[in-house]
């Protein structure tokens, strides 16, 4: 059954109350100048961000499947598609594409032409090995957790540190079993 | 060959979106780091201005070119009314509600909102009260005056009324040195 995810993507971010993404863009570099400030070493502002990008993923997840309309996913392959074409679409008002699926269908490739958060950011030279989108890894690993797949998402590639696009390559480390919660009498 | 920076391209570009949802979630979030990071409300307040602040030392900058402002504000009324409509439509998409001098004393303004977009979209626990949210929009006032030649104490209030239980207002109070200039452009 093929579906237009790039149509429920459109969909799904025209009927979200929305704002001018320069606030997001603004607070988010305010949070993360806030973060450098207060941890000196910059993997462990990228492991924070990836934390907080976490913390928001699990629940960001309930509204996405509440406003997408998706429906359930078949497949891995599946879910990367939706997350590239209706979920980054109805929250942050653009697409990515899937790419370079490993031979078992385990790895793929989320990449990102164009993303809110990047505008008007320029990295200094002391702060190079900061990802600085690092958030985005942790939603989705946090969001794709409550679908019961442990994942893996780094950034391999980023146009903030002058490669030509931006890369983040995910991984699935296991698929969960369903958590039912123990019987009580 | 030079690589395309950041500082290529334009700055009037179409207005661009994305949803609410996406700023809620991340302000939540930064709300809960930083409440691991203080023991009091009013520090925390503090945190969240200090973050606006930052906001709004862009947002001045943003504003003031693509208004085509050719002579900067001088005056309090000016910068005030810069702040409640440009800045304000700029940000949250319309102007803000009431601007207000207080009575008591000459050095006290009011910015009034019903309704302000970051408290409405962020649920807090009881404890942490509205406060949290208009703090962040006051430090981003206070990023603008204090860059702009305006140094001033600015804070959020909750005002609910039962009509308007979401009622907040900031408050902006000049430093001397801005009300002395004031009193001799006067």
């Amino acid at each position: 059954m093929a579906r237009n995810l790039q149509r429920a993507g459109e969909l799904a971010f025209a009927k979200m109350e929305k704002i001018n993404s320069e606030v997001l863009t603004l607070t988010y570099g305010s949070i993360v100048a806030q973060l450098v400030k207060d941890y000196e070493d910059v993997e462990e502002v990228n492991k924070q961000l990836e934390m907080m990008g976490y913390n928001m993923g699990i629940r960001l997840v309930d509204e996405f499947l509440a406003k997408s309309h998706v429906g359930s996913c078949q497949s891995f392959r599946d879910s990367a598609e939706v997350i590239a074409k209706v979920g980054l679409r109805m929250f942050l008002g653009v697409s990515a594409t899937v790419s370079q699926w490993s031979q078992d269908g385990n790895e793929f490739s989320l990449v990102m032409e164009e993303n809110p958060l990047h505008e008007f950011v320029d990295i200094p030279e002391h702060l190079r090995g900061l990802y600085y989108c690092n958030i985005l890894c942790g939603v989705i690993r946090g969001a794709l957790e409550m679908l019961n797949m442990r994942v893996d998402a780094q950034y391999v590639r980023c146009k903030l540190r002058g490669d030509a696009h931006s890369e983040i390559r995910v991984k699935l480390i296991e698929i969960l079993e369903d958590q039912y919660p123990e019987d009580d009498e | 060959m030079s690589a395309r920076s950041i500082y290529d391209r334009p700055l009037r570009r179409p207005r661009q979106e994305v949803s609410l949802s996406s700023f809620a979630f991340l302000f939540s979030e930064f709300i809960q780091y930083s409440q691991k990071r203080i023991q009091t409300i009013p520090e925390l307040e503090e945190k969240l201005r200090e973050a606006g602040e930052r906001v709004g030392v862009r947002v001045l900058e943003l504003c003031t070119l693509r208004e085509r402002a050719t002579k900067r504000e001088t005056r309090i009324l000016g910068i005030l009314s810069f702040i409640t409509t440009v800045v304000w439509r700029s940000l949250f998409g319309r102007q803000a509600e009431a601007l207000e001098k207080s009575a008591e004393t000459d050095d006290e303004y009011m910015i009034s909102e019903r309704e302000p977009l970051f408290v409405k979209s962020i649920s807090v626990p009881k404890d942490l009260g509205h406060l949290s949210c208009a703090s962040f929009t006051a430090g981003i006032v206070k990023g603008v005056l204090d860059h702009s030649g305006f140094p001033a104490r600015v804070t959020a209030h909750h005002v609910p009324t039962d009509a308007q239980p979401l009622r907040t207002t900031i408050l902006v109070k000049f430093d001397e040195d801005v009300m002395e200039r004031e009193r001799s452009l006067a």
